[in-house]
């Protein structure tokens, strides 16, 4: 009892230190912490969508009438370009003038927009600071557009990274379905224990496999395959993640479904056969029903596993942050997101706060999962008996 | 039994922190500092150099905490990183210790072997979605990058692409080797690696910047600066801690340290 005491006092710790990191994110501004952007005075335009933002800075966007402003060309101004519009000596040694030189060049160039740290805005600084708002839910749940280390404005748009999530992992326990549940019942009711004295070590031996031996598997093996059968122009697919976390999940999905099976009493299957059922009818008409919640846990932990999978997915996927549209397209799901960029991410940035989120949201998503299929294999049991 | 436990450790930094040296940083630079460092520790016995990777920035922020003696680095401090450090009373100490240059690399059965600067960044915001439109063949390019935490990644962004954001779609893998895997085994693909890990699985580009002289990447051109996508590798300490860090900086900075740098595919500053 105490130790279930801790287990699950460890694991709301876990789930309260997720979640206020993550909500921090709400409170981040949408232009990098400490930095500012400034306009020329004149300039009539008062208010940037973050992602026009972006746009302008990736020279999408080069005439300011496409932001409502004057028909002009756009000139864009990042801090390191300070040395072309100045000299060192207007600089000064210790880089003392740099507020000054600043405000001067914002003055003279009507049709700027420059980014520079914070600290530079003096008192009487000659141009017009743009106020900046803050990340918003809306941006996040409905963004398109994962670009979290874009300067000035970082995009956090979840919906590729949830989308290519579930839709390889879904993919992934469609192609494992069927196989898991027939060699399952061929484990439990078919096989003579010779055969199956062999084949369990093997199938168990799959789980123990390290995942990145798997990815590592996929990306010399796999993906090429793919890429040849389907003459695509690149190999790392949604189509190749899923195979691998379909080779992943069988153990699972046959270990916990053979069991379910083997729980049916024997009077049952024995009434079963004594009225005439052939073994096969026995198999469909009274195992399976008997068994489904078992097998319905299988399915759980198989999509569990699928869903979480970091390591194997993050080597075949391609990660590009794109919606997926079909299945031998590039993906990036959540998981490879969180492993593949946290290490770099500053510590409580708008970044960092951005993968709690994403954590959240595998969080989430797993214990959905969990509750409805607990509740439909109770549904399914009441029915059968 | 708690106050004499961190007594007892305090007490032991003190007594080893005669000759020991932490370094953190830049994942490109680890090998390197781990050669460097084996061979230091080889000719002076009471030397004791720990390095450890994680990224530019978090031996960075290791060098602000002052949880490290030195940072490697594979790009310059920030201005902010470095007001940091100087409010803290911890001015920083640059040292370059080598070069690195990164090399565009095709798969070897395209046709295609010079690109200018323009069409590498047409190519990886997804301006130029076709070989034909460089002078290939009529095939999709595969454009893959690094993951946005690489360094490479941050580099390549702002000497190729002039700090545009690559294209959304852009494949991104997790390291260098998985780019050449692909890339050797992609047709349309393109990547960039580290001039070190180039091999004969891939083909490289000769890039030109000023639209006219194309320029193999290798060694001696990546010495005499001819080639463009080179970048400076970095060491920095706080100059209150110079005397712990500098003997072994000195080190590398010897005839024998750049004979290291030399030897694992890096460019000496000499």
């Amino acid at each position: 009892m105490f130790s279930g005491f801790i287990t699950s006092f460890t694991i709301i710790l876990i789930v309260i230190f997720l979640f206020r990191e993550g909500a921090g994110l709400f409170t981040a501004p949408n232009i990098e912490e400490g930095y500012v952007l400034a306009l020329n005075n004149n300039n009539p335009v008062n208010k940037i969508d973050p992602e026009k933002i972006m746009d302008i800075f990736d020279a999408e966007i080069t005439n300011w009438s496409q932001v409502g402003g004057n028909d002009a060309e756009i000139e864009v101004f990042r801090f390191s370009d300070i040395t072309k519009y100045a000299t060192a000596e207007e600089l000064g040694s210790n880089f003392e003038n740099i507020p000054e030189v600043l405000s001067n060049i914002i003055a003279a160039h009507p049709n700027i927009i420059a980014y520079f740290p914070e600290h530079y805005v003096v008192v009487d600084f000659k141009g017009r600071i743009m106020a900046n708002g803050r990340i918003t839910p809306a941006s996040f749940f409905g963004g398109t557009k994962w670009y979290p280390t874009a300067q000035p404005s970082p995009q956090f748009g979840f919906l590729p990274l949830f989308f290519g999530t579930l839709w390889v992992s879904i993919a992934a326990i469609l192609l494992t379905l069927p196989f898991g549940i027939a060699v399952a019942i061929y484990l439990a009711e078919l096989a003579d224990s010779r055969i199956r004295r062999i084949l369990k070590p093997i199938i168990e031996l799959l789980a123990g496999i390290p995942s990145v031996v798997y990815g590592f598997f996929g990306l010399v093996v796999i993906v090429p395959l793919i890429q040849k059968v389907f003459g695509l122009p690149v190999g790392e697919t949604a189509l190749a993640g899923a195979i691998i976390l379909a080779i992943m999940a069988l153990p699972t999905i046959i270990t916990v479904a053979e069991d379910a099976i083997r729980t049916t009493p024997r009077a049952m299957k024995e009434s079963s056969l004594a009225l005439g059922a052939t073994h096969w009818q026995t198999i469909r008409k009274v195992i399976l029903p008997y068994s489904v919640s078992g097998i319905m846990a299988a399915v759980v932990l198989g999509i569990g596993r699928a869903i979480g999978e970091t390591m194997a997915v993050l080597m075949v996927t391609g990660n590009a942050a794109v919606m997926p549209k079909s299945l031998v397209e590039p993906i990036r799901t959540i998981p490879a997101t969180i492993a593949a960029e946290l290490g770099e991410a500053p510590t409580g940035g708008a970044h960092y706060q951005a993968l709690f989120m994403l954590g959240c949201i595998l969080f989430l998503l797993t214990l959905i999962i969990s509750i409805s299929v607990e509740f439909i294999a109770r549904q399914k049991h009441k029915q059968s008996i | 039994m708690k106050k004499t436990l961190i007594a007892l450790t305090a007490l032991m930094t003190i007594a080893s922190g005669a000759s020991a040296q932490k370094l953190k940083g830049s994942d490109t630079l680890l090998p390197l500092i781990q050669q460097e460092s084996e061979n230091y520790s080889k000719k002076n016995s009471s030397a004791n150099v720990t390095v450890t990777g994680g990224g530019s920035g978090v031996g960075i922020s290791s060098l602000i905490d002052g949880t490290t003696d030195i940072a490697m680095a594979s790009r310059e401090i920030k201005f902010d990183e470095k007001l940091k450090l100087q409010e803290a009373g911890k001015p920083v100490v640059e040292e370059i210790i080598a070069y690195d240059a990164l090399a565009v690399v095709i798969n070897p059965s395209n046709k295609v072997t010079n690109l200018t600067r323009e069409q590498l960044e047409g190519i990886f915001t997804g301006k130029i979605t076709n070989w034909k439109e460089v002078g290939g063949e009529d095939l999709k390019i595969v454009a893959y990058s690094r993951e946005t935490s690489s360094d490479t990644y941050e580099f390549f962004k702002e000497s190729v692409l002039q700090n545009k954001n690559y294209m959304a779609s852009i494949l991104s893998m997790p390291a260098t080797g998985a780019i050449i895997q692909s890339v050797s085994q992609t047709k349309g693909a393109i990547g960039y690696v580290g001039l070190a890990y180039l091999n004969e699985s891939v083909k490289a580009v000769h890039v030109s910047y000023d639209g006219s002289n194309f320029v193999a990447p290798n060694f001696e051109n990546a010495k005499n600066k001819t080639y463009p996508i080179v970048r400076p590798l970095y060491l920095y300490y706080t100059q209150p801690n110079a005397s712990v860090a500098k003997p072994f900086i000195d080190y590398i900075l010897s005839n024998e340290g750049q004979a290291t740098v030399k030897e694992l595919g890096y460019i000496p500053v000499k």
